[in-house]
């Protein structure tokens, strides 16, 4: 193969798969705006629960590390806010992106020892990390009113305009979401993204080319932190209420399933996931009390059948080279 | 001129001292080789080498520094490249993009750069994809550049960890056994591969297990045995030192 047609086949690729899988939230979308009401609440979740997989993918997807405590960034994000914006009067995407500049500089404090750790003793680690910010989130009553939670946070707005019609904010979401896998997208084909990426399957080898693993490590970690505060964040702004539990064990949970079903390490793998791991209680919800049971069958389904994640479903029927040069395979 | 000279090199694993006292002086532009039975302590002296394992005593000065206690980028960084007796591939990416971080040492740009994409990045991005392929061909991979690294055959897998280290640029190549695992045939493509290299004026140091392999291309050979360094010299001094012969040799070269 020759070289420009190579790299015509790559962008090529990209482009249809990008292409598919806007189609498909297109349409999901059109469905959900015309539908209105209830969903409108689930897919705004879904976009926001978006945002933080984009960025998590980014530690434990392309960099392959585990983090199960990223949501002590989302608790960051959200209280950063809604301290900033109730107790101060804040401008809300002041607000949001002041509380970003904390979570960074508390991931690389947080990060720089933490990441000395690996496999096992790295996830336990970084649990603790999110338990602690749980029990700060509760305990730190004069900041963070204890289990009661901040409410009557201002909705998104720069200025006079505020976002404040539902199926306003969901687009606006959407946006964010899109600018979030543009990001992603351009980072993991380059000189930084591959290096991500080679340090999840091989250390050493990674190493021995001259790549600084424990740099690397950290500027994953940091922006999916980074990620994390605007997603909790957005999450105060949207709902207009938080409290600990939002950003407790049960946000780890919920953003592993999104990740693990959309497909890690995969471009649009974590948005997809979270539109799917939001959708799915949603509609298994008809079979009344088996509920939670046809969820987990679902899922258990979907990680022996699309072990690779649902994004990759949109290699189906590609030749094998364009599958690997795929970013989104 | 001296490019690397290792003086008094020891690890001891507590009580087992896997190597002990080693010294030798590498030629810049030569192609030299360490052998030795299994357990002779050849990676371990290549992963103290490297940066990979901290030594217990002695030095390694590389063009003129010292990188005794260096962190391995950093000794990568200054030109020393290594590959490893179990292939390390990046099995999530192509064989093309495995080249391709193998450039890293050679490019630069980091987040800002990659979202903002200037001219001059882009420049370096096709230069790399360019000269990427043109490692591959060298090596003889430029048909499978596509491929998941991961599906390829082991020896064609030991070929592209070869092609990588070179994009790195290395000074001095370390082969860690390339050979180990290859058939007659793969070794000989290896082997044609190993001396282009060298033809190309880059220091090559191999650790092998192949005594015909060794003694048909490398300019020079060191025997380890039992940790120690017990001979050194031309292939055919080699070949008829009697220790060697009675360390290695001996049950080795009918079939060698």
């Amino acid at each position: 193969m020759t070289l420009p047609s190579s790299i015509s086949t790559r962008l090529g690729q990209h482009g249809y798969l990008a292409v598919g899988g806007a189609i498909l939230l297109g349409l999901l979308f059109v469905f959900v705006f015309v539908r209105g009401g209830y969903l409108l609440t689930v897919m705004q979740l879904a976009m926001i629960y978006g945002v933080f997989c984009i960025g998590l993918n980014f530690f434990m997807g392309y960099t392959g590390q585990a983090s199960f405590g990223q949501n002590a960034f989302a608790a960051l994000g959200g209280y950063g806010t809604a301290v900033l914006c109730v107790q101060y009067g804040w401008e809300p995407i002041l607000a949001l992106f002041a509380s970003m500049a904390i979570s960074g500089v508390a991931s690389v404090v947080v990060g720089y020892p933490t990441l000395r750790l690996r496999g096992h003793y790295l996830a336990m680690a970084t649990f603790a990390l999110g338990l602690i910010t749980y029990d700060i989130s509760v305990q730190w009553q004069s900041v963070t009113q204890g289990y009661m939670g901040y409410s009557g946070i201002p909705p998104l707005g720069i200025g006079p305009f505020t976002v404040e019609d539902e199926r306003w904010k969901l687009v606006v979401l959407m946006v964010i979401v899109l600018f979030g896998l543009w990001i992603s997208g351009r980072l993991r084909n380059s000189r930084f993204g591959r290096a991500l990426r080679a340090i999840s399957t091989s250390e050493l080898g990674a190493s021995a080319l001259g790549i600084r693993i424990s740099h690397y490590k950290l500027a994953a970690f940091v922006i999916a932190a980074l990620y994390a505060s605007a997603a909790g964040s957005l999450f105060a702004h949207v709902v207009g209420f938080i409290s600990p539990e939002v950003f407790g064990a049960q946000m780890v949970i919920v953003t592993f399933t999104m990740l693990y079903v959309g497909g890690v390490g995969t471009v649009l793998g974590p948005a997809i996931g979270a539109v799917i791991a939001s959708l799915l209680p949603e509609i298994v919800r008809s079979t009344g009390r088996f509920q939670d049971i046809a969820y987990a069958l679902v899922l258990i389904l979907l990680l022996i059948y699309v072990p690779k994640g649902l994004s990759a479903l949109f290699g189906i029927g590609r030749p094998r080279p364009a599958k690997t040069t795929n970013p989104g395979s | 001129m001296t490019l690397l000279s290792v003086r008094g090199l020891t690890k001891r694993f507590d009580g087992l001292t896997a190597n002990s006292e080693i010294s030798l002086d590498v030629e810049e532009g030569s192609l030299f080789a360490v052998i030795g039975p299994n357990g002779a302590g050849k990676t371990t002296f290549f992963n103290m080498v490297s940066g990979f394992l901290p030594s217990t005593a002695g030095s390694i000065t590389f063009a003129g520094t010292d990188i005794t206690t260096m962190r391995q980028d950093k000794i990568a960084a200054m030109g020393l490249i290594r590959t490893f007796q179990l292939v390390q591939m990046f099995q999530n990416m192509t064989v093309a993009e495995n080249v391709e971080v193998g450039f890293h040492l050679k490019t630069r740009g980091g987040v800002g750069a990659a979202l903002v994409r200037p001219p001059w990045l882009r420049r370096q991005e096709e230069d790399i994809r360019v000269k990427a392929r043109e490692l591959l061909d060298f090596v003889g991979l430029g048909a499978q550049a596509d491929m998941d690294a991961g599906l390829l055959p082991y020896g064609q897998q030991r070929l592209l960890e070869v092609a990588r280290a070179m994009a790195a640029g290395p000074r001095l190549l370390l082969l860690d056994e390339p050979a180990a695992g290859l058939n007659a045939h793969e070794t000989d493509a290896l082997a044609d591969v190993i001396q282009h290299i060298n033809g190309r004026g880059i220091t090559v140091l191999l650790i092998e297990h192949d005594v015909g392999l060794v003694t048909r291309i490398a300019h020079r050979i060191a025997v380890l045995d039992f940790g120690c360094k017990i001979a050194e010299g031309t292939p055919d001094e080699i070949k008829k030192h009697p220790d060697v012969i009675a360390a290695y040799l001996g049950t080795e070269t009918e079939n060698a």
